[in-house]
C-alpha cells in the first residue's frame, strides 16, 4: 500500500523505490476485508487470486510457450485416463510429470494440494460406490477384498493427477497467456474475447455481492442465507447492476475503437526450446503409457532379492 | 490548427423515456484549452460527454470534430482523437493485465504488434506506471488504476482528453497525483467533476450545466468564485475559495 | 454434477469435445452476424455474475440450509441460447481451470451436460413454447420451474451415460440412474425456483431485457429441425464412434492400448518388445483381463465363485508382491528426481546471489 502510492509519480523511472515494488512478485494491494469475506463466502474469487499470483513467477516453466504447456496437459489427461479400471501401477509412473513441474515452477505445493482435497464430490461419490457394485473379488494378504476397491483407487489416483495437471497449468501460465494459446488453436477470437473478460470481471461482481450479503446481513440477524422472499431481488439487483456494467464497458470498449473483431495479441514464437518440452513430455507419456514401468522395476528388484 | 477543435451546434438529447438531458447546447473548444464542465447530478454533464465522444447521437444538432461531423461513418477517425476516460476504471479496464489494456485501443486500429508495444510503453511511461505492466487490473490501488485508464486512453494518441470524473474515490495523495498528471497534458482537456478544486487549478475555462442547458461559460477563476451562480447551479464555492475555518471564526 | 477427468475414457472424452466444440462455433458463428457486438460485454459481464451468484446462499425454506445455482437456464433465458451457451461453456473453462471443477479431458461433457441440454433443449423446447404468446409472471414461474428441471434432468442422465460408457467405474445402470435423477429432481426444482424468481424480477424491473433475449435476435432464428437435426447428428457422431470403439475392443469400451500392443507384439518372434511385454506379463499388478475372463464365464452365482479361484493365475502372492514393490519405488523414485532437480536450482540460486 505504502509504495502503491508512491507509483503515479511521473516520469519518475529511475525512482528506484518505485522500481523495486516492480519486481515484487505479489504486492498486497487487495482489500484485505474483502479477502476476508471471500474465503468466508465460498474461496472461488481467493482461489483465482492465488492461481493468478503463481502465474506471474518466472521460472524455466512458466517460460515455456503455452500452447505448448497446454498440448502437454491435454497430451498427460489423455494418457492418465486412457488407464483400464483396474490398472493402477502403470498410473504410478505418471506421478512423474506434476512432481517435476512442481518442483521446476517452484510452485507450492500445498496451495495445488489443499485445492486437491476438495475436488468434486462426484469422484469421490462415485468412487466409494464401486467396492458396493462390484461383485468380484480378489485377495490380498489374506483378505478378500471386492475388486470395487481397485476401481475406487484407480479412480482417485486419476483425479488426483487430472486435477493437479489441470492446476498447474493455469498456475503456471496464467489465463491471459493461456487465452492467446487457445486463439492459436483456432478458437474463435469471440469467444476468447468473451472468457477474458468473464475472468476479468469475477473479482469485481464478487465485491459487489460480497456488499450486498454484508448489507443484507447487518439487516436479516441469524437468518441463514437469503430469505426466500428476497431471492429474486437480490440476484435479480445483482443481475441489473450487471447489465448497467456491461453497458459501461461496452462503451469504454467503443470508445477505443472496438467493433467486434479483436486481436488479443500475439504471443512468442514457438521456440526450439518449446517443442522439446512438448515432444519430450509426449514422448515420456507415450512409454509410461504402453510400458508397465512400475511392474518391470518391481520384477527386477523381487529377481534380484531372490538370487 | 483547426483540426483540433471541437465544436457542438445546437445540441439536443432525450433518452428513450422522454426525458429531455440536453437542450440546444452550443459551444467550441479550441486547441490547448482545458475546459471544466461543472453541475449538480442529473444537470446532464455524462450526456454531454457521451454526445462528444459518439456514444449518443444527438436527437438534433451537430458535433464537430476540426472540420469532421461526428456521424456513424466518421466514428472509428474522431475516435482516435478523442481519448474517453470513463468514471468508474473497473470500466476502462476490462482486460486481463495493465498492457493488454492500454494496448487495447491501438490493437483495434490494425496497428502491428511492435507498434502497439512501443505505444503501450510509452503511455505508461506518460502516466509513471511502466513497472504496473504486468499487473492484474484488481491489483492495483485506486490512484494506480486511475493512471491505467488514463493510459489506455493516452496510447491511441489523441488531440483531445474527454474525462468524467477523475478525481472521484481517490485519497488525498493520489487525487494530487491525478491532478498534477493533468496540468502535464498538453492536450486539449474536457473535465466534468464536482471535484471544483482540481478544476480550479486544472482548467482556465468553465461551462457550468443548468437542466441540460449551459448556464455559464467563461473563465474558471471568475465563476468558480460567483457563489451567486453556483448556488443557483446546485454547487457551491471551491473549498480552496471559501474562507479558512480559522480565521474567519474568528473574524466572526 | 460436474463430470470429472477421472472418470471418462479419452474417447467419450474427445467425441463429446468435438460435439461441444461444433455447438460452439456455430454459436459463435451466429453471433457475429446476428447479433451485434454489444453483446460481447454483456456475455462476458454475465458469465462473471455466474461465479458471483454462486457466492449468494440463498436459504431453502423447511430445510434449514441453504443452496446455491448453476445458472445455465438462467443466462438461456437473459442471453438467448447461442450467447448463453458460449457464456456457460467460459464460466465451465474457468471452472476447470482454476477450481478442478469437471476437467478439461471432461470439459465437452460439461459444456455438454450443464449448456446445451438447458440453451438448446430445455429452453428452445419448452421455456420459449410457454413464453411464447406474452410474458406473464406466472408463466415465468412455470417455465423457468419445468425448463430448469428438465435441462438437469436430461445433464444429469448424460452424466450416467458418459460414465457408463467411458467404463471407470462398474456401476449398474439402473442403480446408478436410480441415483442421479431424483437427486437432481430436487435440485432442479431448486434451481427452477430461484431462476423464476430472478427471472420476474428482472421482468417487472426491466422488461426490455427479457424481451430483447426472446422476441430479439434469438426469437424465431433457431427453427426447431435445427435443433433436432443437431441433436441427431451428435447422437449419430456418439453413437458412431463409441460402436467403433466397442467393435474394435471387444473386451468392452476400455481403451487397453497396453492389452492389445501385448498381444500383438506377442505373435512377433524376438524383440525387445516381446521380452519386455513378457515380463509385463508376468508381472503385471491386477491385470485387466482375468476379471474380464471371470466376468465371462460366470453364468450363474454357484459357478462365480468356482471360477473366481482359477480365474486369478496371475495374482500369484510373488507378483503382486513385485508389483507393490515397483510401485513404490517409482513413487520413491519420482520423489527423488524432484528432491535433485530441487537441490541443482537451490545452488544456481546461491551461486547467482
Amino acid at each position: 500500500m505504502l509504495k502503491s502510492t508512491q507509483d503515479i509519480h511521473r516520469i519518475d523511472i529511475n525512482n528506484r523505490e518505485t522500481q523495486g515494488a516492480a519486481l515484487q512478485p505479489c504486492p498486497k494491494n487487495l482489500n484485505r476485508d474483502l479477502i476476508l469475506l471471500m474465503a468466508s463466502a465460498g474461496d472461488s474469487f481467493y482461489n483465482i487470486l492465488h492461481l493468478d499470483e503463481l502465474a506471474r513467477m518466472d521460472t524455466s516453466i512458466h517460460r515455456v510457450h503455452p500452447l505448448a504447456k497446454l498440448l502437454v496437459t491435454v497430451a498427460f489427461l489423455v494418457a492418465v485416463s486412457s488407464f483400464g479400471r483396474y490398472d493402477i501401477s502403470g498410473l504410478l509412473t505418471f506421478f512423474f510429470y506434476p512432481v517435476t513441474i512442481f518442483v521446476l515452477s517452484e510452485i507450492p505445493a500445498a496451495s495445488i494440494l489443499k485445492r486437491l482435497l476438495l475436488i468434486s464430490p462426484l469422484i469421490v461419490g462415485m468412487g466409494i460406490l464401486n467396492p458396493l457394485f462390484e461383485r468380484q473379488t480378489f485377495i490380498l494378504g489374506g483378505v478378500v477384498l471386492s475388486t470395487g476397491w481397485i476401481t475406487f483407487l484407480s479412480i482417485l489416483i486419476k483425479g488426483a493427477l487430472t486435477v493437479t495437471a489441470a492446476l498447474l497449468l493455469v498456475a503456471t501460465t496464467g489465463m491471459d497467456r493461456l487465452a492467446r494459446a487457445l486463439r492459436m488453436l483456432g478458437v474463435p477470437r469471440i469467444f476468447v474475447l468473451q472468457l477474458l473478460l468473464t475472468y476479468r470481471y469475477i473479482s469485481v461482481l464478487t465485491e459487489e455481492v460480497a456488499r450486498m450479503q454484508r448489507a443484507y446481513a447487518l439487516r436479516a440477524p441469524g437468518q441463514r442465507g437469503v430469505h426466500t422472499r428476497a431471492w429474486g431481488s437480490f440476484a435479480g439487483q445483482l443481475i441489473l447492476r450487471s447489465f448497467d456494467r456491461a453497458q459501461r464497458v461496452w462503451q469504454a470498449m467503443r470508445a477505443r475503437g472496438f467493433t467486434g473483431d479483436y486481436n488479443i495479441g500475439e504471443d512468442t514464437r514457438f521456440k526450439f526450446r518449446d517443442f522439446a518440452y512438448l515432444s519430450g513430455w509426449i514422448f515420456f507419456f507415450a512409454v509410461a503409457r504402453i510400458f508397465d514401468v512400475p511392474g518391470f522395476i518391481g520384477s527386477i528388484m523381487t529377481w534380484l532379492a531372490k538370487h | 490548427m483547426s483540426h483540433h477543435r471541437l465544436e457542438a451546434r445546437d445540441l439536443s438529447f432525450s433518452y428513450p423515456d422522454g426525458h429531455e438531458a440536453i437542450k440546444n447546447i452550443s459551444f467550441c473548444i479550441h486547441h490547448g484549452e482545458s475546459v471544466g464542465i461543472i453541475g449538480a447530478n442529473g444537470a446532464g454533464k455524462s450526456t454531454l460527454l457521451m454526445l462528444l465522444t459518439g456514444l449518443l447521437f444527438p436527437g438534433s444538432g451537430e458535433v464537430l470534430v476540426g472540420d469532421v461531423r461526428v456521424t456513424k461513418k466518421t466514428l472509428p477517425m474522431i475516435r482516435q482523437r478523442l481519448g474517453m476516460v470513463f468514471q468508474d476504471p473497473d470500466d476502462q479496464l476490462f482486460m486481463t493485465t495493465v498492457y493488454d489494456d492500454v494496448a487495447f485501443g491501438p490493437r483495434n486500429y490494425g496497428l502491428d504488434e511492435k507498434e502497439v508495444g512501443e505505444r503501450v510503453m510509452k503511455a505508461l511511461d506518460m502516466v509513471g506506471i511502466p513497472h504496473l505492466k504486468d499487473r492484474a487490473p484488481y491489483k492495483l490501488s485506486g490512484g494506480e488504476k486511475r493512471a491505467a485508464s488514463i493510459a489506455t486512453v493516452l496510447s491511441m494518441q489523441p488531440d483531445i482528453l474527454i474525462m468524467d470524473e477523475p478525481t472521484a474515490g481517490l485519497d488525498p495523495k493520489s487525487r494530487r497525483k491525478v491532478i498534477e498528471l493533468l496540468k502535464s497534458f498538453e492536450h486539449t482537456k474536457i473535465i466534468a467533476s464536482h471535484d471544483l478544486d482540481m478544476v480550479l487549478e486544472t482548467c482556465k475555462r468553465v461551462m457550468v450545466i443548468r437542466d441540460g442547458q449551459v448556464a455559464a461559460d467563461g473563465e474558471a477563476l471568475k465563476l468558480l468564485t460567483d457563489a451567486k451562480l453556483l448556488d443557483s447551479c446546485g454547487l457551491e464555492l471551491p473549498l480552496s475559495v471559501q474562507g479558512c475555518p480559522v480565521c474567519s471564526n474568528h473574524i466572526g | 454434477m460436474h463430470m470429472a477427468d477421472a472418470l471418462i475414457s479419452p474417447a467419450v472424452g474427445g467425441t463429446m469435445l468435438a460435439a461441444t466444440a461444433g455447438v460452439a462455433a456455430y454459436s459463435a458463428k451466429k453471433i457475429t452476424y446476428d447479433i451485434d457486438e454489444k453483446k460481447i460485454p454483456l456475455m462476458g459481464v454475465m458469465g462473471a455474475f455466474v461465479f458471483a451468484a454462486q457466492m449468494i446462499n440463498f436459504s431453502i425454506p423447511g430445510t434449514g440450509s441453504s443452496g446455491h445455482i448453476g445458472g445455465g437456464m438462467l443466462l438461456a433465458i437473459l442471453l438467448g441460447p447461442y450467447a448463453g451457451f458460449l457464456t456457460m461453456a467460459s464460466v465451465l473453462l474457468i471452472q476447470a481451470l482454476f477450481f478442478g471443477d469437471g476437467g478439461l479431458l471432461a470439459y465437452g461433457c460439461n459444456v455438454f451436460n450443464l449448456g446445451f441440454f438447458t440453451c438448446f433443449v430445455a429452453y428452445q423446447l419448452i421455456y420459449k413454447r410457454i413464453i411464447r404468446k406474452g410474458i406473464t409472471s406466472k408463466k415465468i414461474f412455470v417455465a423457468s420451474v419445468i425448463s430448469a428441471v428438465i435441462g438437469l434432468q436430461l445433464g444429469a442422465f448424460a452424466v450416467v451415460l458418459e460414465t457408463l460408457l467411458s467404463g471407470k467405474t462398474e456401476l449398474p445402470f439402473g442403480t446408478f440412474v436410480m441415483l442421479m435423477q431424483p437427486v437432481h429432481l430436487a435440485i432442479g426444482i431448486g434451481e427452477g425456483l430461484i431462476t423464476a424468481a430472478v427471472v420476474s424480477f428482472v421482468w417487472k424491473a426491466r422488461p426490455e431485457i427479457l424481451e430483447k433475449a426472446a422476441f430479439g435476435e434469438a426469437f424465431g432464428n433457431i427453427s426447431m429441425g435445427k435443433v433436432l437435426a443437431g441433436l441427431a447428428i451428435a447422437a449419430l457422431l456418439v453413437g458412431g464412434v463409441l460402436s467403433w470403439f466397442a467393435s474394435s475392443y471387444p473386451d468392452g469400451l476400455e481403451w487397453s492400448i497396453e492389452k492389445t500392443a501385448g498381444t500383438a507384439e506377442l505373435e512377433q518372434p524376438g524383440g525387445i518388445h516381446e521380452t519386455l511385454s513378457k515380463i509385463q506379463d508376468k508381472t503385471a499388478f491386477l491385470p485387466d483381463y482375468s476379471f474380464r475372463e471371470s466376468e465371462g464365464e460366470s453364468g450363474g452365482e454357484a459357478e462365480a465363485v468356482d471360477t473366481e479361484e482359477s480365474a486369478w493365475p496371475a495374482v500369484s502372492a510373488g507378483t503382486s508382491v513385485s508389483g507393490i514393490v515397483g510401485g513404490l519405488l517409482t513413487l520413491a523414485l519420482t520423489v527423488l528426481t524432484g528432491l535433485i532437480i530441487g537441490g541443482i536450482k537451490r545452488r544456481k540460486r546461491k551461486a547467482i546471489a
